[in-house]
């Protein structure tokens, strides 16, 4: 048989040519992507991969739980603070542990911090490239580039002057021979729609985004002690604040704090005058490619993120909305409990894991970590070339998480869907006022596009919470509230004489994320992550339920398999982050993507 | 008139959560507990941060580079590559956590316009890039001592000196490596007693 109905409502059919993209590139990890097109090249099933083993858990057990945030914190390179801030959370939960009003505000500086420069990068560097050709900004005139530019935005570096500069520089790399990150991409493929003049104004921004967020992170600097990897702590923030000091050693002092003022106010310009103009441009030339959509308009979730209130993590007091929107109904959204054994289960039956019995799903608490690696029958190929995985059996180094049972998207789309229908104005303007703009209906949220766009809301939103919370931050500091960190349960002797249990949650840049941990004698005894990119890019589950990354690849059609640009396009929107879902299996060293065509 | 102190930046990358992967990460962890250097020098440990590291190598004039690199000899064997050759090695490497590989950090450093103007790495064939949670090899570890000489020689040369720390850095709080990373907090076995 070669079609399939998957419970959650889609349809697969595998008779087609097997179109096999390993590794995926421009992401973190390594992730293979499988699809199966028909005679007209549209895409009619899609297999998702990690091809890593993950092991995380191994390494923390045993280990002080005043120390997993370090750790946790080098599992990659792009989601480090929030994988610490997620770490902390989840043993001050267990040990009950309050912070004070500061930590909290500076902890959602630091992470508002990272969104605006996660964002940014991914946009410019790691996604832009799917829909911007680098090459084709060579052919660009500086004079028409300027007139663009301006006729977007008030932005000041505009001149001609400036883009013949850029497009000479980039013309002189080009001949160099040495690409750099601009290679392995499909240069002058038909899917790419920009004129050479939008060409050259996005690579001038690449440039420019790439210069700047070396300003954005001083905020992680000023507040976490270093950067790269800020220094985090159990019970608050590692940093004193000392609004009259002088460059006291150590202290965060009134220079420091106007240097972060600014910092904001220059994020906000940037993103304003450059992000999001671009953004609207880039979307107006593509805006009837609403391809990708997958899941995103049925089932979704967020355990949201930034208290407003310390110690406070009621979807109430969260600034990013907490909810689960499952079966397309819009008009409920559920509360989410990470502690709940019937809602976050993990399925290990097309995983490359074993439970003994893999029908069941294990809550994180209960979660086990047991590696069986086998190929199924269907297995074109052996372990070590395998030509085509046979998705019936096991197939990936990632878990399948649920939601009671439903497969769901997690990101920055599904914070705004969940935000607009629960009718917030922050989340609800800003999408109106962009369908508005480019003419669209709501329905083209649901779409790789839609992804794409939420992720440059999003990234305003974060700006804008920055500069709130930075006031909030001064108006407790001038009240005299100078306090950061509580060390009243510092000691391990203070701790629970039993067996305690703790779940932390952050929304990371790319989707939800949790650690739930649990603590006895005074060290870690088990640790488990469920990370964003476990949820997209999840396997199936015993009930053949689809994740995100095979919904949002079916229908699509391809220009040319042998150069799957449009698989990337949607991979891409995603933001995919393997590192932390998986672990190396059998490293290849090969840096281009691999396309075969069966 | 004196010319101000280049500004020279020594980073250590790669994975120290993956054996050998973290040597890059060891060596500037024990060049920071062994040794001084004048205020122009920066000791970085530079982890997978990729692209994120741009701003930092591009702030430099002299780029001092430690790095586990697979070039097809027996494991343990130190290499010195300099200037245009560099991004060849660090692209060869068989592994790295970011497709962004360092050899991009480069590229982006050099497209926008500003690269250091001295680069060496000093690299260590690994033996084992595949144990998570593992520690350095042993062999590699054995060859710490080595690089760190070669490095030493190599910012010499530069014209910038270093000396002896007088002692080392107090406990676990005052490395560069700290919260039970530091190599001996890290490979102590977490699940003994005691």
């Amino acid at each position: 048989m070669t079609t399939l109905s998957t419970p959650n409502g889609f349809s697969l059919d595998t008779s087609g040519r097997r179109v096999v993209v390993d590794p995926v590139t421009r992401i973190e990890g390594h992730l293979r992507l499988e699809v199966n097109v028909d005679d007209d090249n549209v895409i009619r099933n899609a297999v998702s991969t990690g091809t890593m083993w993950r092991g995380l858990e191994l390494i923390l057990r045993g280990r002080d739980p005043r120390d997993a945030w370090a750790f946790t914190q080098r599992i990659c390179g792009v989601c480090t603070g929030t994988h610490a801030l997620t770490s902390v959370r989840a043993v001050e939960d267990a040990l009950g542990i309050d912070i004070p009003a500061n930590a909290n505000i500076i902890r959602n500086i630091m992470q508002l911090t990272l969104y605006v420069q996660d964002h940014l990068v991914h946009f410019y560097h790691l996604h832009a490239l799917d829909w911007v050709d680098v090459v084709s900004a060579l052919k660009a005139d500086p004079k028409a580039t300027s007139a663009l530019a301006q006729s977007l935005s008030s932005w000041p570096l505009s001149s001609p002057g400036y883009f013949r500069d850029i497009r000479g520089r980039l013309a002189r790399f080009v001949e160099s021979g040495q690409l750099g990150p601009f290679r392995n991409a499909y240069w002058g493929h038909p899917a790419y729609r920009l004129p050479p003049e939008a060409n050259l104004m996005a690579v001038a921004h690449y440039l420019e985004a790439l210069d700047f967020q070396k300003e954005i992170v001083k905020i992680h600097t000023v507040f976490g002690g270093k950067n790269p990897h800020p220094n985090w702590l159990v019970g608050g923030v590692p940093c004193a604040i000392n609004l009259d000091g002088t460059g006291a050693v150590g202290a965060v002092n009134m220079e420091r704090l106007n240097l972060v003022a600014s910092i904001v106010d220059q994020s906000v310009a940037f993103i304003e005058q450059v992000y999001i103009p671009d953004l609207l441009a880039i979307a107006g030339f593509y805006k009837d490619w609403l391809h990708g959509g997958g899941l995103a308009s049925q089932s979704l979730l967020s355990y949201g993120d930034m208290p407003r209130r310390a110690n406070d993590y009621s979807a109430d007091s969260l600034m990013l909305p907490r909810g689960a929107i499952v079966g397309g109904d819009l008009s409920t959204v559920h509360d989410v409990d990470l502690k709940d054994p019937e809602q976050v289960q993990e399925y290990v039956t097309h995983s490359w894991y074993t439970y003994g019995d893999d029908s069941q799903g294990l809550h994180p608490f209960d979660g086990i970590t047991e590696p069986q690696f086998a190929l199924g029958p269907g297995t074109q190929g052996d372990a070590r070339q395998i030509h085509a995985l046979d998705e019936s059996a096991k197939y990936s180094w990632l878990k399948a998480p649920r939601w009671r049972g439903h497969a769901m998207e997690v990101g920055p789309l599904a914070r705004f869907v969940i935000g607009y229908v629960q009718g917030k104005p922050e989340f609800k303007e800003p999408v109106d006022a962009t369908l508005r703009h480019l003419d669209v209906p709501l329905s083209a949220l649901f779409s790789t596009l839609g992804r794409t766009a939420a992720r440059g809301l999003e990234c305003q939103w974060a700006a804008h919470r920055l500069k709130d919370s930075f006031d909030a931050l001064m108006a407790n500091l001038k009240a005299g509230d100078t306090a950061t960190a509580n060390t009243d349960l510092w000691d391990p002797k203070t701790w629970p004489r039993d067996t305690a249990r703790g779940a932390g949650f952050t929304e990371a840049p790319r989707g939800a994320l949790g650690h739930w941990v649990e603590i006895s004698g005074g060290r870690i005894r088990n640790y488990q992550c469920v990370v964003p990119t476990t949820w997209n890019g999840s396997p199936r589950d015993p009930a053949g339920t689809i994740g995100a990354f095979e919904a949002a690849l079916l229908d699509t059609p391809l220009a040319d398999p042998e150069q799957p640009l449009e698989i990337l396009r949607t991979i891409h929107s995603f933001d995919p982050c393997l590192a932390c879902s998986t672990h190396v299996m059998s490293p290849d060293g090969q840096e281009k993507a691999r396309v075969q065509v069966r | 008139m004196i010319d101000p102190p280049a500004r020279t930046l020594v980073l250590g990358i790669g994975n120290l959560l993956w054996a050998d992967e973290g040597f890059g990460v060891r060596a500037v962890e024990a060049l920071h507990a062994r040794y001084v250097f004048p205020a122009c020098v920066e000791v970085m440990d530079g982890g997978t941060q990729g692209l994120y590291l741009v701003p930092h190598v591009r702030a430099a004039a002299n780029l001092l580079v430690f790095d586990a690199v697979d070039f097809g000899q027996p494991p343990g064997t130190l290499i010195v590559v300099r200037g245009d050759e560099v991004p060849r090695f660090t692209g060869a490497k068989a592994m790295s956590l970011h497709q962004t590989g360092f050899q991009d950090v480069l590229a982006a450093a050099d497209l926008l316009g500003r690269a250091p103007a001295r680069l060496t790495l000093i690299g260590v064939q690994a033996a084992d890039l595949e144990t998570w949670g593992g520690p350095l090899s042993a062999v590699v570890r054995d060859r710490l001592d080595a690089a760190l000489d070669l490095g030493l020689a190599e910012l010499a040369a530069w014209g910038i000196g270093a000396v002896p720390r007088p002692a080392a850095p107090d406990g676990p709080g005052a490395g560069l490596l700290r919260h039970g990373l530091d190599l001996g907090g890290y490979e102590r076995d977490p699940l003994a007693t005691g």
